[in-house]
């Protein structure tokens, strides 16, 4: 066999590999997606939605307060983490002072990669400690520093995508510069501000670790924000490890439940956007 | 005309204090996210000097843990961190680098970014969902299958004898990896699309098969964007909790079967903050996390200016 | 922008007027987890106004909170140490609520009979002397049963564990040699690896998954989760299986002559069917409470728990308290001030 056969099928082989990688990658998604649909779906019902959690052994609960708990909790960081995400971006693409603007655009890029137990302990002890109290509040105010430099990175990326000649036509006709981004550049990039906020929510919807020891967790319907409150992620967390069939078929129901709002979101912005990346760069 | 200049001047000073508001305000926000950083840091450097001060640099190099009797050692679980982050990148680097090569050299651009959706979608499922994964389809295929396979075949290496339990640091490697795959492959792919086409042309000019001009010079140029992608997985696995604490056995003891249980800094972070008495066992807890935050903090940085230095020059084919 | 508001803030006013509602919270043993979350349904059904809401998180966790001020109140398998009680700002009171029996669950592919322990075979597996479930000794035990040539896979717990402490205390009653090499604690230096689970489901849970595994829990989780679980030889030299027969004889000597600070232990208890891994559990209640609609909610709950909740403890395995016992924690109450 002379070299360039060899060449030749050590070329093929090597292609052919990497087909067969992309493959088995791209095949897990859709594995992961089986399992959950099919585990998922069978134990999924009424009951799951509106019923509170049960005592093992005693058929017919659900998780009614954690979807309740998670909604608040979600909500509460949203509330907070959006309006600063989105004023810090706007600070980024529009004001842009050469060596503070640096700064903070570092500074959310690495706030973004801390590790999610990690953001949990600091709430612990600003919020936890103080109050003396598991509470929805601490968990919300851990999952908005996670939202935080997602909303402010997109809010940024999508607003300097706006055209600067649309800038300057607005500021050629006399307005001011607040009344340019207020009326012109925020409304032509909302598209992509929008999708960066919601994308920010579905991530941070899923976050199990800081929730641990923030918000805790509660067998009733939670008793109002400043107390422990159930969520799903814990609850997916709780009954996963239990050694309870029926507790294991709550787990993959709510991994479904879980799972379809973060995919549908995901997928419904990236339709909506045509491009972009989910990825989160570092 | 003089209510009209009345007019402008009241509305041009609206305007004018409008746009330092509006400067201010998000200034101010700007400056409550260097603010967080801030607190985060500040929180984790107090709140573990109580530790730092019992205990000094031995700590990371100890592994004796017995909080029991106060005795505190850290190696186990940076060992059992780093072990499971690298069985992870091992398992997907090949692949992912793999796949980001087919994405952008072979497959048409249509289907390369359909595919890569697809994959960057595996990156937004939360780290729960792959622990219930893992504990009721992953764990007993490494107990019944996998394990026992490695254990037959290469069972004369130190790191595949034993008792092959299913969960284990084996099995966390193994999810790490495809949680690891869509960083990967998504910043690798961008990294050799941005290799400039001349580069390529030259190659095929020269003679070379498509596998040698993509091994040879396109890998070869984007290698620092490839090794961003590297770092940014690694930085991910190494804070993963939750999928991470359901399959690896919780065991703070270093071994050398990857079989064996292990234990990682935010798994046993997450099982024993609530329960954590005395001032040292708490604050143990949190320079172990102020350990994991350096190392991911440090990593991240330095895939940012890696992948910046790739994909901020050349063209994108 | 402005109906926004309106809705944000009627859903706070709905949640602020649950939490006008008694909201209590606790943490602490898994071990009688499942008799607490009955009586806490219950109690709230009774009691529409009062929310108890108990967290888990094994004895550890529940004695760390209390400490912390995170929770109302705590509880524990293990009484807690002089030591410890000096660290608390407000002492706190132990109250047994009922006994309970810890088992030993196996999950062996192919064998569902009842196997036979005695106490310094379960010493010597969980020190690691015995290897296999086909050892010698263990076959003398159990004849008729076909026990595989595998490694035995011991569960423990991962967290801080008044189950483990029950279970240990047993065991250097039985072996002088686990007294002194490990000793008994929540928390221990395993001289077998192991797999480790948090809580007592944890530790159902990874026998049940896992082949050849041996682990210890309450008696109601190997029930629950169908797991079978082992016959012990009791210091009468009786085969006892874990029963409320078997606890409330272990409990009875305990009951005639119960210190004032009903901390106890009843491991390896004399009686001809005792069974001898039974244990009180105790809830640990600080003796003054700051918020007095808290404190009186509590004895109330307390006063409830000692007569109409102790009717409740049978259909769940645990056994109730002895009447000695009720009429002494009946007085104890008077010691909670608010």
């Amino acid at each position: 066999m002379n070299r360039l056969m060899r060449r030749k099928i050590i070329n093929g082989v090597m292609l052919t590999l990497t087909g067969i990688f992309t493959a088995l990658t791209v095949s897990s998604l859709f594995v992961i997606l089986g399992y959950l649909i099919f585990n998922g779906g069978k134990s999924l019902d009424w009951n799951f939605f509106t019923k509170l959690p049960l005592a093992p052994g005693e058929e017919g609960g659900g998780m009614a307060n954690a979807i309740v708990g998670s909604a608040e909790i979600v909500g509460m960081a949203a509330l907070i983490g959006i309006p600063v995400g989105f004023l810090a971006g706007v600070y980024l693409a529009e004001y842009d002072d050469k060596a503070f603007a640096a700064v903070v655009r570092y500074v959310a890029d690495l706030l973004n990669g801390v590790p999610s137990i990690v953001i949990g302990i600091v709430a612990w002890t600003l919020v936890v400690v103080p109050l003396k109290q598991f509470s929805a509040v601490a968990g919300a105010i851990a999952l908005s520093i996670m939202l935080i430099p997602i909303v402010t990175r997109q809010t940024e990326q999508f607003l300097r995508e706006v055209p600067t000649p649309l800038r300057e036509a607005a500021l050629a006709l006399g307005a001011h510069k607040w009344k340019v981004i207020a009326t012109v550049v925020v409304p032509a990039g909302s598209k992509g501000v929008i999708t960066g906020m919601i994308l920010g929510v579905a991530r941070i919807s899923g976050e199990t670790a800081p929730l641990l020891f923030t918000a805790f967790n509660n067998q009733f319907w939670n008793g109002g924000l400043g107390q422990p409150t159930a969520s799903l992620p814990v609850q997916i967390y709780l009954r996963a490890t239990s050694p309870y069939d029926d507790w294991h078929r709550q787990a993959w129901a709510a991994g479904l439940v879980l799972i379809g709002l973060v995919l549908v979101a995901n997928i419904a912005t990236r339709l909506v956007l045509a491009r972009g990346t989910s990825v989160p760069r570092g | 005309m003089a209510t009209a200049v009345q007019v402008r001047r009241q509305s041009r000073w609206f305007d004018q204090a409008g746009d330092n508001i509006a400067r201010l305000i998000t200034v101010m926000f700007a400056a409550a996210i260097v603010l967080a950083a801030v607190l985060i840091v500040h929180v984790l450097w107090t709140d573990s000097a109580p530790a730092r001060h019992a205990l000094g640099w031995r700590f990371l190099f100890s592994s004796d843990w017995d909080p029991v009797t106060e005795k505190f050692g850290g190696l186990p679980f940076i060992f059992g961190t780093v072990l499971t982050s690298i069985l992870a990148l091992a398992i997907s680097v090949p692949l992912g680098l793999g796949s980001a090569i087919f994405l952008s050299e072979l497959a048409p651009p249509r289907i390369s970014n359909a595919l890569t959706f697809l994959i960057e979608l595996l990156a937004a499922i939360p780290s729960v969902i792959y622990g219930l994964l893992a504990i009721f389809t992953l764990v007993p295929l490494m107990r019944t299958t996998v394990e026992p396979f490695l254990k037959s075949t290469l069972g004369f290496l130190p790191v595949f004898q034993g008792l092959a339990y299913g969960v284990g640091v084996l099995t966390a490697g193994v999810i790490l990896a495809v949680m690891t795959f869509p960083f990967i492959i998504s910043v690798s792919r961008e990294s050799l699309l941005a290799v400039p086409r001349e580069q390529r042309e030259a190659a095929l000019a020269l003679g070379a098969t498509k596998w040698e001009m993509t091994w040879d010079v396109v890998v070869p140029y984007a290698r620092l964007g490839i090794l961003g992608s590297i770092f940014l997985g690694l930085a991910r696995a190494l804070g993963e909790t939750m999928a991470v604490t359901m399959v690896i056995g919780n065991s703070a003891a270093i071994h050398a079967s990857l079989f064996a249980p292990g234990h990682t800094i935010a798994a046993v972070i997450a099982n024993e903050f609530t329960e954590a008495t005395g001032d040292v066992y708490r604050s143990v807890l949190i320079e172990l996390g102020l350990v994991l935050f350096c190392l991911t903090i440090i990593l991240n940085g330095l895939a940012r200016l890696m992948i910046l230095a790739t994909t901020g020059k050349g063209a994108k084919r | 922008m402005m109906k926004k508001l309106l809705t944000i803030g009627a859903v706070l006013a709905a949640g602020a007027s649950v939490a006008a509602a008694q909201m209590i919270n606790a943490a602490g043993a898994t071990f009688p987890m499942p008799i607490y979350q009955k009586w806490f349904e219950d109690y709230h059904k009774a009691h529409p106004s009062v929310q108890i809401n108990y967290g888990g998180g094994g004895s550890g966790a529940g004695i760390s909170q209390l400490t912390n001020g995170t929770v109302d109140f705590g509880a524990s398998d293990m009484p807690m140490k002089d030591e410890d009680i000096q660290k608390m700002k407000v002492k706190p009171l132990h109250f047994p609520t009922v006994m309970g029996a810890v088992v030993l669950i196996y999950n062996i592919p192919g064998v569902s009979a009842e196997l036979k322990f005695t106490p310094d075979v379960i010493a010597d597996i969980f020190l690691g002397k015995i290897k296999k479930w086909n050892d010698a000794r263990l076959a003398k035990d159990n004849p008729g049963v076909k026990l595989p040539s595998e490694e035995i896979i011991p569960i423990h717990r991962s967290d801080g564990s008044g189950t483990t402490f029950v279970f240990t205390d047993y065991l250097s009653k039985v072996s002088p040699e686990w007294k002194s090499r490990v000793g008994a604690n929540t928390k221990v230096s395993w001289p077998v690896e192991g797999l480790n689970g948090s809580g007592n489901p944890g530790v159902a849970g990874f026998v049940k998954q896992t082949p050849n595994a041996i682990g210890y829990v309450e008696l109601i989780y190997a029930i629950q989760s169908k797991l079978a679980f082992g016959l012990i030889k009791n210091s009468a030299g009786n085969w006892v299986k874990a029963s409320l027969e078997g606890v409330t004889e272990a409990a009875a000597g305990a009951a005639k002559a119960m210190p004032a600070d009903f901390r106890v232990s009843i491991t390896n208890a004399p009686g001809k069917n005792s069974y001898p891994i039974s244990t009180f559990t105790w809830l640990l209640i600080p003796t003054q409470f700051s918020d007095a609609a808290k404190g009186k909610a509590i004895t109330e709950f307390l006063k409830w728990m000692l007569t109409a909740g102790q009717g409740q403890t049978a259909a769940l395995a645990y056994a109730p308290l002895p009447a000695a016992v009720v009429a002494k924690e009946q007085k104890q109450i008077a010691q909670i001030k608010y």
